[in-house]
């Protein structure tokens, strides 16, 4: 693991209560500088909520938040912006600005922080384009125009508009064909490797899990349980059993 | 960051320094810029004395390179003690960013320009004409083909288009009309005491409203309310896939989402212009009676003297008329939009402003047709 020792991201206590459903009761969770981190979790178990809560999104009912070691959840929206600048996020359905180019799309989060010439945005632009996999000619496309493929590898050029440490990926690979989910995380990977990037995603997607993460965190009973990928896959607990060794887990194991 | 120059026989040594980050990407652009044309015949870019570099920075530099490149001049990176610039290079060996082609119009002259925009416009007027008679066909066709059972039409659906285009939009209709009625009395009162015939006031807001006012100003209300929220409620659907599913499950959007509002508003404009004809009515009554001293038996007496039998239903006939050009323009720029969001505030504008201005056109046609048959 590059860097120090302190977590990028810790989360500790994190509770999250929609009226009389509790999603996180007493959630920790520490992510380690340099690592891809997978969060699993069946349906409703508030996945998409911690990463809400981890984003600055939402305010927690009660627990702390912090990212490279400063609390995001007792900060003033100006220092949360500062924050928001240090990270990227995809969402899961890519969530492009369907009313701007890609480029556009891409030289939003840099032209609202920095004041820069026409050229050198096209240029930046051009750089997370390639950067992605994406073909030049797809910078002047709409996202209307793209394929679902295209459309997360540019989502995934806006998240690194700003040169973030940290990326949040929310269902990366959903909705691609086998080919094109095995692309991208070779793409994460790479991106991964030569840019020194801490990754969190969230996926259902197990050939993804195995291929990229070096931890996995499940959370189980509105709490997080993390171990390495090894560590993981031998958990005695019900659930996380079922869930990597289930039947659709075992027909991924022979497979690879 | 700051860049130090040095020729050496014909070799221009760029000699990078200092922080070449993103956030300090102005400066660089900056000094990039100002270095000019020095004659020099290849360049190298040493980078070994940077402190910070981000490949945004990096990649900044390269680009400079590159336009060094492709005027024909030499370049290399030195001292490359980051690895962002490998991996960049690496980048940078993909394709080319495609050369964007000039406009076709720069060549062209003024006057063709003009006719040229005269004959794309006049292209697309026609195309949107045929292709909204087109539309029009098919909700008759099948106004036709489902009228025949009751269940095809929809009665819930049909309900609650007349209740959120009608019942909802009682409140607005009485007051504006209510609003209108008495300026125009008071306006006209002034002018008519001139000529001491303060009496015709009744006239004039008994025929101006049951003729004209009462459903026009009922029509414009409703393209502004309905209108729009046809366009943007099926609009949204169509961004959504939700109108394809409807395809796909074999059901017609046309029968499940534009007949029932096109009924719907058939059926709710005639009472809402009976409803702004009657709070017309009300409010000539009460500003004749408070300003002009007509009182109200006198009011009803006059009234029943001005109109003929037909001025009543010469606005109403025209209500569901209009009713059904507004949710036909509605419903029909809805089902236009596709791909961006930015096209659906287009379109729902296109169908509001256009709603308007038939619903005006329509209201001459009667007009000349009214007094033709003397109706």
């Amino acid at each position: 693991m590059a860097g120090g020792d302190t977590p990028i991201v810790r989360v500790r206590g994190l509770v999250n209560r929609f009226g009389s459903q509790t999603v996180h009761d007493g959630l920790d969770l520490d992510i380690r500088r340099g690592e891809i981190f997978g969060i699993v979790g069946g349906s409703g178990s508030g996945k998409s909520v911690l990463l809400r809560s981890i984003l600055g999104l939402q305010r927690p009912r009660a627990g702390t938040v912090e990212i490279e070691g400063r609390d995001i959840t007792q900060m003033s929206t100006e220092e949360l912006r500062s924050v928001k600048k240090s990270y990227g996020v995809t969402f899961q359905h890519g969530a492009l600005f369907t009313s701007l180019t890609v480029a556009q799309n891409i030289e939003l989060p840099i032209t609202e922080f920095f004041d820069l010439e026409d050229a050198t945005l096209a240029t930046l632009s051009e750089l997370r384009i390639r950067m992605v996999g994406l073909p030049a000619d797809a910078a002047a496309k709409f996202p209307a125009q793209l394929s679902g493929g295209m459309v997360k590898r540019a989502a995934l050029a806006r998240a690194l508009a700003l040169e973030p440490r940290l990326l949040f990926l929310d269902e990366p690979t959903s909705g691609l064909d086998p080919i094109s989910a095995a692309a991208f995380d070779e793409l994460i990977l790479y991106l991964q490797k030569n840019l020194r990037l801490t990754i969190v995603m969230i996926t259902h997607d197990l050939d993804t899990i195995m291929r990229t993460c070096d931890r996995v965190g499940v959370i189980v009973d509105a709490r997080m349980i993390a171990d390495t990928l090894d560590g993981i896959l031998q958990n005695e607990h019900p659930w996380i059993h079922e869930y990597f060794h289930g039947p659709r887990a075992r027909a991924v194991g022979e497979r690879s | 960051m700051s860049i130090t120059q040095s020729l050496d026989g014909g070799t221009l040594t760029l000699k990078f320094t200092g922080d070449c980050v993103l956030d300090r990407l102005p400066e660089i652009e900056a000094d990039l810029s100002a270095l000019g044309a020095t004659g020099a015949r290849s360049v190298v870019f040493d980078v070994g004395e940077l402190t910070r570099v981000d490949i945004s920075g990096a990649w900044v530099i390269l680009a400079h390179a590159r336009r060094l490149n492709a005027a024909g001049i030499p370049t290399r990176v030195d001292g490359a003690r980051s690895e962002h610039f490998a991996f960049l290079e690496e980048l940078a060996r993909g394709e080319q960013p495609p050369v964007v082609a000039p406009a076709p119009t720069d060549a062209l002259q003024p006057w063709e320009r003009v006719t040229r925009s005269v004959g794309v416009w006049t292209l697309r007027r026609t195309g949107d004409i045929t292709d909204g008679l087109a539309f029009l066909g098919r909700i008759v066709t099948m106004f036709l083909s489902a009228g025949r059972s009751l269940k095809r039409l929809r009665a819930p659906s049909i309900a609650r288009h007349v209740y959120e285009t009608g019942v909802t939009a009682m409140p607005i209709v009485a007051l504006i009309a209510f609003l209108i009625s008495v300026i125009v009395a008071y306006l006209g009162a002034d002018q008519l005491r001139k000529f001491g015939a303060e009496i015709y006031v009744v006239d004039l807001v008994t025929i101006a409203v049951l003729r004209e006012m009462g459903v026009l100003l009922t029509a414009i209300i409703v393209a502004g309310r309905s209108g729009s929220a046809f366009a943007a409620e099926i609009g949204v659907m169509k961004l959504n896939e939700e109108v394809d599913a409807l395809r796909a499950i074999g059901m017609s959007p046309i029968e499940v989402l534009v007949l029932p509002r096109v009924i719907g508003l058939v059926i709710a404009m005639p009472v809402l212009t009976i409803l702004a004809d009657a709070m017309g009515l009300l409010g000539g009554g009460l500003l004749s009676a408070w300003l002009v001293n007509i009182p109200a038996s006198q009011y009803l007496q006059r009234m029943q003297e001005a109109i003929a039998t037909t001025t009543f239903w010469a606005g109403l006939v025209k209500a569901p008329v209009f009713a059904a050009l507004i949710a036909a323009v509605g419903t029909y720029r809805g089902m236009q939009v596709r791909g961006s969001s930015r096209e659906l505030g287009r379109l729902t504008t296109v169908a509001v402003v256009q709603s308007i201005f038939l619903v005006i056109l329509a209201d001459a046609l009667f007009a000349v047709v009214f007094v033709e048959i003397d109706f």
